[in-house]
């Protein structure tokens, strides 16, 4: 029998209030020790099926368990509890600008554990080394590149050896060499603490290199899914436009709009 | 704009701030529910008595010092018409302390403080450093709210009491060193005249309010701020506004009340 999934999501619908429909009965599984990536073009509702799993959003519809618990039927002291096994990666880090850089790591210790100052230490610049920035552990987040501050949020991100870490288009604004750095970590991360990941991104090329699965999202939905091989090989319409980068295709270069030439020409047009 | 499109109008914007206000009353019911991390680790709200409190006080002091100037300048010139301008000192020490040291002050921390700590939380929601603490299983009005709320109402009383201290300060340069009103009169009909109970503790319960006012304002409209650079200016522009506006009305409430008649 195969292992039973970390992050099992059902049916899930949700759309926000008077908003249009964001997920539409949306099925994904996780299984330990898998990384995952969620692809599809911005808007799609990719990081509001992270905000899901984190339990930031009700859903309409559905559910998502997490380690066999129902995020959205936990009350808040049992959801804080369930989010201790989890970790996010914010889009640019969200590193507080308040604090230093080994402060920023040793929050979530400070704020959920007891431990003494010594051991604290310890940890901290091991988890910074871990992302290759022990020597950078007093400098303050304004001081840092955005590869490195992504790699700080990375550190205290795995702070408390988290068992699903979430990343938010983890590859966004870095130059070629932080985007391997980053793509090597999170699978290095991911294996080394046996721990489960999903990252949500739609950078193809960086992330089908370190994945084990893909679920592509479009309109609320899954498209297509696969291992990273069978995606690249797709001939699924969206999917080779994504993978080729084509701008139009299935996914259509126009917002929806009114006929151009009737806008144009039609009698509300300027004379 | 037709008068069938006003009423509407009208009323939606009615709606909104009766929304808005019954929105602000559950945050402040929801802070003061988590606000024991303010007190069992005192060192954060010290941190934010630090910011909200010390690095106003250079404002507070010399804005104090010239009020209190003004204060006896005024004040003299009007006295020595009915030959008492020994009373100046009372005058400027009612004045700083049963109104203009809670009143001026609170308008001053309103927009030094209260502008800051706004702009601080609403960045922080704009920057996703709130949603980060929410899921690191920190609670941000706990971590985040509760203690610099606290740190504003702890620090405002402190900083009025300095600017009445310094105002009396001030009126005594002008009125004793320079203009030569007697010392001795000066400082005894003040003693005589100045009531613990009426003057001063009024006084401190109105700096109170002011600061509770102020700092759930300020940390209201931050944790609200619409996440944008935009959003999160005109909260801060709120903040000063909406805080000056509610201390001159409440200084109006607790005046009608404290002194009615003495």
């Amino acid at each position: 029998m195969p292992p039973e999934d970390f992050v099992s999501i059902t049916g899930l619908s949700f759309a926000y209030p008077g908003g249009r429909q964001i997920l539409d009965r949306l099925e994904m599984r996780i299984a330990p020790g898998q990384v995952v990536a969620i692809m599809g073009g911005s808007g799609h509702g990719k990081t509001t099926i992270l905000r899901l799993i984190g339990g930031q959003l009700r859903p309409q519809r559905g559910a998502v368990r997490v380690a066999g618990q129902v995020v959205h039927e936990l009350n808040t002291r049992q959801l804080y509890l369930l989010r201790r096994k989890m970790g996010m990666l914010f889009q640019f880090g969200a590193l507080f600008t308040d604090l230093s850089v080994f402060e920023n790591v040793a929050f979530p210790m400070r704020e959920h554990t007891a431990l003494p100052e010594a051991l604290i230490r310890d940890l901290v610049l091991m988890k910074l080394h871990a992302v290759g920035l022990r020597g950078a552990a007093q400098l303050m987040p304004n001081e840092l590149s955005g590869g490195m501050a992504r790699r700080v949020a990375l550190a205290r991100t795995i702070a408390l050896d988290p068992q699903l870490i979430m990343y938010d288009e983890p590859f966004t604004g870095l130059d070629p060499i932080s985007l391997s750095v980053i793509g090597q970590l999170i699978r290095r991360l991911n294996d080394a603490l046996g721990a489960s990941s999903i990252i949500v991104t739609h950078d193809v090329i960086s992330s089908l290199k370190i994945v084990d699965y893909v679920y592509f999202v479009s309109e609320g939905k899954i498209a297509a899914q696969g291992t990273p091989k069978e995606i690249l090989d797709s001939d699924i319409p969206f999917v080779r436009q994504f993978v080729k980068a084509e701008p139009d295709g299935p996914v259509p270069f126009h917002y929806p709009a009114r006929d151009y030439r009737e806008e144009l020409l039609g009698p509300h047009a300027a004379r | 704009m037709p008068l069938a499109d006003l009423f509407p109008a009208i009323g939606r914007r009615v709606n909104n701030g009766i929304w808005r206000l019954g929105y602000a009353a559950r945050f402040f019911l929801t802070m003061l529910g988590r606000s024991g991390i303010a007190f069992s680790r005192f060192s954060l709200t010290v941190k934010e008595i630090y910011f909200t409190g010390v690095l106003s006080l250079i404002v507070i002091v010399v804005s104090g010092l010239f009020v209190g100037m003004v204060l006896a300048l005024q004040g003299y010139n009007t006295l020595q018409r009915y030959g008492s301008s020994e009373a100046l000192g009372v005058l400027v020490a009612l004045s700083l302390v049963r109104e203009l040291g809670p009143v001026v002050s609170g308008l001053l921390f309103a927009s030094r403080a209260g502008s800051a700590v706004t702009a601080e939380i609403g960045l922080m929601k704009a920057t996703e450093q709130l949603s980060a603490m929410e899921m690191m299983a920190v609670n941000p009005i706990a971590r985040v709210v509760a203690p610099r709320f606290w740190g504003g109402v702890i620090a405002m009383p402190l900083l009025a009491a300095l600017f009445s201290a310094t105002g009396i300060l001030g009126g005594y340069l002008i009125g004793v060193v320079l203009i030569g009103v007697d010392e001795g009169a000066f400082w005894s009909q003040m003693q005589s005249m100045v009531d613990f109970r009426e003057d001063i503790v009024n006084g401190v319960i109105k700096s109170l309010v002011f600061g509770a006012l102020v700092s759930l304002i300020a940390v209201f409209e931050g944790y609200d701020a619409v996440p944008t650079a935009e959003g999160v200016s005109n909260a801060t522009t709120r903040t000063v506004v909406t805080s000056s506006l509610v201390i001159l009305f409440a200084d109006f409430i607790l005046t009608a009340l404290m002194f009615r008649g003495s």
